[in-house]
């Protein structure tokens, strides 16, 4: 009876964590578009949306219901089926990682001892629904976005392993709890600063944001993979984005930020700490996405393979030298 | 291998100052006006259709039925007529009109008007459904003025 209640117990909390992921998806996106477009337009010194509501915050619950009503347009020649699956295969992977992320100190949904690894293993996903979406389309604008995106995420995984892997290094676990924990008195960004400026200019490059959005490159391609999508498939690939940026975003607090740490981060309180944390490593990136042009492609290679991978790979050295050594 | 350190300062340094210049313009106020709701000036050099300059001495017009800007139009889209009044030394306007469908914003009738009595307004909403929206009477225009 005792083990009976603890699976039910763990059934209900795992339910009640999904839901609670489920809306962080959504709601993130809606705060990210909107935030996204009163950066740009303010970087811009323009207004931005200004209609509906105040200062215009309406806006992109608006365009989620004139998005949500428009038709599901399906090519002629697309692969159907695959095409259909796309944009859910791209939106699942992204609300898995957000069940170990740890909000607070008793607020994730199960702090798992592989937590780190689990996070990298289904994010990785993302790609493989990104080249579904631009195959199933059976366009090359689509194709071509999707190519790039896979080379670019190979190349761009191996600096966020190698930068992550110095950090589990001191740390020794790859629980995500473990590691905010061990950053009680100082933040890894600061024992770490060259593994966390690789992760995040690699993690801008994973996310496929710009100055690294060659798979979506409007004046190229269109709009890379999702070029044929429309309605609720193009904004579970947007939202996806969103959610993908909140996740890089949440591992480098985690890892690098001190996590939920804070002054009177308590039990509970912790959660508006780390989303703080979290929200400020996203507004940087919108920043820098209205700041630089788009790289070509050769000096997206360029910057991975003979940059990020050796500096990566040095700093792992030294981290596992010095750790050995003291 | 030459030149792969100098590339990564110089690159990193002129990263940092592009961050620094859309941070600048970021805090910096913005500039487009919301246009229906709010209005900026319009400048002097402006030039609207034209309009019968009211004197602040006289309170009315000053035109003196000259006739040179109807002629100096190369458009034919001046009207002006006249007519002598007892005790009233030259002639009297009775009529302006300006048929702005036709006009071309020249200012030759603006310059060849001895007297000042028109000038270029400063109207740029000028919307309208009807070709007869267009013709304008501009002594009424600076009558209602008055």
């Amino acid at each position: 009876m005792d083990t009976m209640q603890m699976t039910l117990y763990d059934v209900l909390r795992m339910v009640i964590a999904f839901l609670l992921v489920i809306t962080i998806v959504f709601i993130n996106a809606l705060v990210m578009g909107y935030l996204e477009r009163k950066v740009a337009a303010k970087i811009q010194r323009r207004w931005g949306p200004m209609e509906v509501g105040l200062q215009g915050w309406l806006q992109m619950v608006l365009d989620g219901v004139k998005i949500i009503a428009k038709q599901l347009i399906v090519p002629r020649d697309a692969d159907r089926v695959v095409f259909r699956v796309a944009p859910l295969l791209s939106f699942t992977p992204v609300v898995l990682p957000f069940l170990v992320l740890p909000f607070a100190k008793n607020l994730v949904g199960r702090d798992i001892n592989l937590g780190l690894i689990f996070i990298i293993a289904v994010s990785s996903i993302n790609v493989l629904s990104i080249f579904v979406a631009g195959w199933a389309s059976n366009n090359k604008y689509s194709l071509f976005g999707a190519v790039r995106s896979v080379s670019q995420n190979i190349a761009y995984e191996i600096p966020i392993l190698l930068s992550l892997l110095s950090v589990v290094l001191i740390t020794h676990t790859y629980s995500m709890q473990g590691i905010v924990a061990a950053q009680g008195t100082v933040w890894f960004c600061l024992v770490q600063p060259v593994a966390c400026l690789i992760y995040l200019v690699s993690a801008t490059a994973e996310t496929n944001r710009a100055p690294f959005d060659l798979p979506e490159a409007e004046s190229e391609l269109t709009a890379g993979y999702h070029t044929e999508y429309s309605g609720f498939g193009f904004s579970l690939f947007m939202i996806a984005e969103y959610a993908n940026m909140f996740i890089v975003c949440a591992v480098a607090t985690v890892l690098f930020f001190g996590g939920w740490h804070g002054p009177f981060s308590g039990e509970y309180l912790g959660v508006l700490w780390f989303l703080l944390k979290v929200f400020l490593l996203m507004l940087t990136m919108i920043w820098v996405r209205w700041t630089y042009p788009r790289v070509r492609f050769d000096q997206l290679m360029n910057l991975a393979w003979k940059y990020l991978i050796p500096f990566s790979l040095v700093n792992l050295l030294l981290t596992a030298l010095i750790v050995k050594c003291i | 291998m030459s030149g792969y350190f100098s590339d990564l300062i110089t690159g990193s340094k002129s990263l940092l100052v592009g961050l620094g210049v859309t941070l600048k313009a970021l805090v910096s106020p913005v500039v487009t006006v919301q246009y229906p709701r709010e209005k900026i000036d319009v400048s002097p050099a402006f030039r609207g259709h034209i309009d019968l300059m009211k004197d602040e001495t006289t309170g009315t017009h000053r035109c003196i039925v000259c006739l040179s800007c109807m002629k100096a139009c190369p458009c034919q889209c001046i009207t002006v007529e006249g007519e002598k009044q007892e005790g009233v030394k030259g002639k009297v306007l009775t009529l302006f009109t300006l048929d702005f469908t036709k006009c071309s914003l020249c200012g030759l009738c603006v310059e060849s008007c001895k007297p000042h009595a028109i000038d270029f307004s400063d109207e740029y909403e000028l919307a309208g459904f009807s070709r007869e929206e267009f013709f304008y009477d501009l002594l009424k225009r600076v009558k209602e003025r008055a």
